[in-house]
């Protein structure tokens, strides 16, 4: 009995699953870091995944091709992280409750465009979905084949995505601003750096990450969309992220737990354990508050998160 | 003859009527968008908002829809108010109201036999409580390790809706194909304001709780001290309140108001708990509180706004064949645009620069 549940959970099938699971969580936690380095609380991550998701089946159902629905998804998310933008830095709207607004606008729109366009309001039907790829090489290596041998390309975008999204953050120039940003707003500006500016990129640059982690949920995990389809996965991101430290990297490693948590909790669904699938759905959830608990004693947020600056003022 | 020269005095001195007015704005603009919507997909507007309208206030029928979803939005948009006066986000309504609502179901069917004088007030009660235990869990979180609220009480909103399932299946379900409680006693239902009509007194209860939340806010210490800790966390420690005990309280308080909206719910219309049963009160009260600018006497105006759009919106969709959901559009755009001071300041900026083009 142990054992069998021991064997489920610790496969390379859960592992593989884990790896993919945590795609759209990994991008959405590089999301929230980016702009919440830049002193943005990004409650919207949400609404802008599930913009990702359905823009990707619309962009592929119209289009007949997967790829061009990614970026259908990507110009999505760019556009609801516009939206949040504005709000946020031109209106100075409270960054939590225009992040809750912002979410319930995105589900309320989704489910209205599924219904206009495919008159049904619980899924879209199938369209083309971006396969799985085979690396030749890779394949023939005993553990590693096994888990990026064959794999769903999103895997490799995503993990040059963070890796990209890493060197960005600390290794360049713009990367050093966006953080004086957040850290410091006023001193920022003294040094001519342009604040807005930067909270704009930022939040145009999550709204792009969460465009493609959404594509992900629909294009690469499934081949369609369906309503609600991302189920509180943004706000785990931003959970992975304050877990992750507010570093790309350390968001993929709490993406990969959590996407770890949910691929266990998918196959124990499979097998009976003698516990009933409503606890172990709950899984996910719990593993979410008791990381948020846990981490959040240990580390510091940028100091100017969450507050509003205007030049000049 | 006194009274009411207080009462105009207190009118006013009403300090929001300016936030009122805002909130109007908002709402105005988020109608209009919707209309923009309704029209960009080929519907007849007028055909919409003629829905809308009969579908909430058109009859007596529709009134009595549109009050059966205004009573828990009262609950919800009340407990999303007490958290943000106290500087907190309390998006687990969701959750507290199904655990509430189950506590009292299974409670209910205890005390059923009970006189209806203790048994009613009791199984209320113990929703509330339940309600409050859930909204302790987030507080307690806040207050010991600073976990944000908004990311726990979001996982806490599907532990309960996975958790109060499991339990309905596994130990109170009756027999048939939908998974729920059996029936209630009627001593425990909240009965009906007219013999045999639709609206449950329930309305009543939540007008009740929503002067009690005012008088606790504004009329007690306690209420200040909240409040202070919400202003700014900092000088309330100065005043030497303990701003972690605040959190925690404000926590369980609001948890239990939610608590109360799925009792109210299930011993109200629904009669038992059905597992799934919320269409999303939770969140609809989000929109509520912050339309209402966290003011308890607001909530009642905004649950009304709202709870009439609920009403309309399903009308509009069995009749006019458009998609209820344009009301969580436009309910995202109503908590976008107050949520956003400086979009009025824009739109008065423009007034006055107008004005004063005119004028040369």
């Amino acid at each position: 009995m142990t054992s069998d549940i021991l064997a489920v959970i610790f496969n390379l099938n859960t592992f593989n699953a884990a790896l993919r699971l945590s795609i759209p969580l990994a991008l959405g936690a590089m999301a929230g870091a980016f702009s919440e380095r830049a002193g943005i609380i990004n409650i919207g991550l949400e609404g802008m995944l599930l913009m990702g998701a359905f823009a990707g089946v619309f962009g592929s159902f119209v289009t007949g091709s997967a790829w061009l629905g990614v970026g259908f998804a990507a110009v999505a998310g760019i556009l609801t992280s516009l939206i949040f933008a504005i709000f946020i830095i031109e209106f100075k709207a409270d960054h939590v409750v225009a992040g809750v607004g912002l979410n319930i606008l995105a589900l309320g729109f989704t489910t209205w465009m599924m219904q206009m366009i495919w008159g049904t309001r619980g899924a879209s039907p199938s369209v083309a979905s971006v396969p799985a790829i085979v690396i030749y090489f890779l394949e023939d290596i005993p553990v590693i084949g096994r888990l990026l041998g064959i794999q769903s390309p999103f895997v490799y975008i995503m993990l040059a995505m963070i890796l990209a999204g890493w060197v960005l953050m600390f290794k360049t120039p713009l990367g050093l601003r966006i953080r004086f940003t957040g850290e410091h707003p006023e001193a920022a500006d003294s040094q001519g750096i342009n604040v807005k500016k930067i909270k704009y990129f930022s939040l145009l640059l999550s709204g792009f990450f969460c465009g493609v982690g959404g594509a992900y949920l629909s294009l690469g995990h499934l081949s369609q969309f369906s309503r609600n389809m991302t189920a509180g996965r943004g706000y785990m991101a931003l959970a992975a992220n304050i877990f992750g430290q507010w570093n790309p990297l350390g968001g993929l490693a709490a993406s990969l737990l959590f996407g770890f948590t949910d691929a266990m909790q998918m196959r124990l669904q499979g097998i009976d354990i003698g516990l009933a699938n409503d606890l172990i759905q709950m899984l996910p959830y719990v593993l979410t508050i008791a990381v948020l608990a846990g981490a959040v004693i240990k580390s510091r947020p940028p100091a100017a998160l969450g507050n509003h600056y205007e030049s000049g003022e | 003859m006194k009274l009411l020269k207080k009462l105009i005095e207190a009118i006013k001195a009403f300090e929001s009527w300016s936030s009122l007015l805002y909130s109007l704005v908002a709402i105005i603009i988020a109608l209009i968008l919707g209309a923009v919507f309704i029209i960009a997909f080929g519907y007849d507007v007028r055909v919409a908002f003629f829905h809308l309208y009969n579908g909430s206030f058109g009859s007596l029928y529709s009134l009595s829809q549109t009050l059966f979803q205004t009573t828990p939005l009262i609950f919800a948009g009340l407990a999303v108010a007490i958290g943000f006066k106290s500087g907190l986000f309390n998006i687990g309504v969701e959750g507290q109201l199904y655990w509430g609502a189950l506590a009292s179901a299974v409670v209910g069917l205890r005390v059923g036999s009970w006189p209806m004088a203790i048994a009613l007030p009791v199984t209320l009660l113990v929703g509330a409580i339940a309600g409050g235990i859930w909204g302790f869990i987030p507080g307690l979180l806040k207050a010991k390790t600073g976990a944000h609220e908004v990311i726990t009480t979001i996982m806490l909103n599907e532990i309960a809706i996975l958790g109060t399932t499991f339990m309905t299946v596994n130990y109170f379900k009756v027999a048939g194909p939908v998974d729920q409680t059996a029936r209630l006693a009627e001593t425990v239902r909240i009965p009906p304001i007219v013999p045999g009509g639709d609206i449950s007194s329930g309305i009543i209860i939540a007008i009740i709780i929503v002067g009690l939340t005012y008088f606790l806010l504004n009329k007690t210490s306690l209420g200040y001290d909240l409040q202070t800790v919400g202003n700014s966390p900092k000088a309330a420690e100065y005043g030497g309140i303990k701003s972690s005990r605040m959190t925690i309280l404000a926590m369980v308080i609001s948890g239990s108001v939610a608590g109360l909206a799925g009792s109210t719910i299930i011993m109200g219309r629904l009669g038992r708990f059905v597992t799934n049963f919320s269409p999303g009160y939770g969140f609809t009260g989000i929109a509520v509180a912050v339309l209402a600018r966290n003011n308890p006497i607001a909530v009642l105006l905004a649950a009304l706004l709202f709870g009439a759009l609920e009403a309309g919106g399903m009308t509009m969709q069995l009749f006019a064949r458009i998609p209820n959901d344009l009301i969580g559009i436009i309910q995202g755009l109503v908590i976008l645009f107050v949520a956003a001071p400086g979009f009025i300041r824009l739109l008065t900026k423009f007034k006055t620069r107008k004005e004063a083009g005119e004028r040369t």
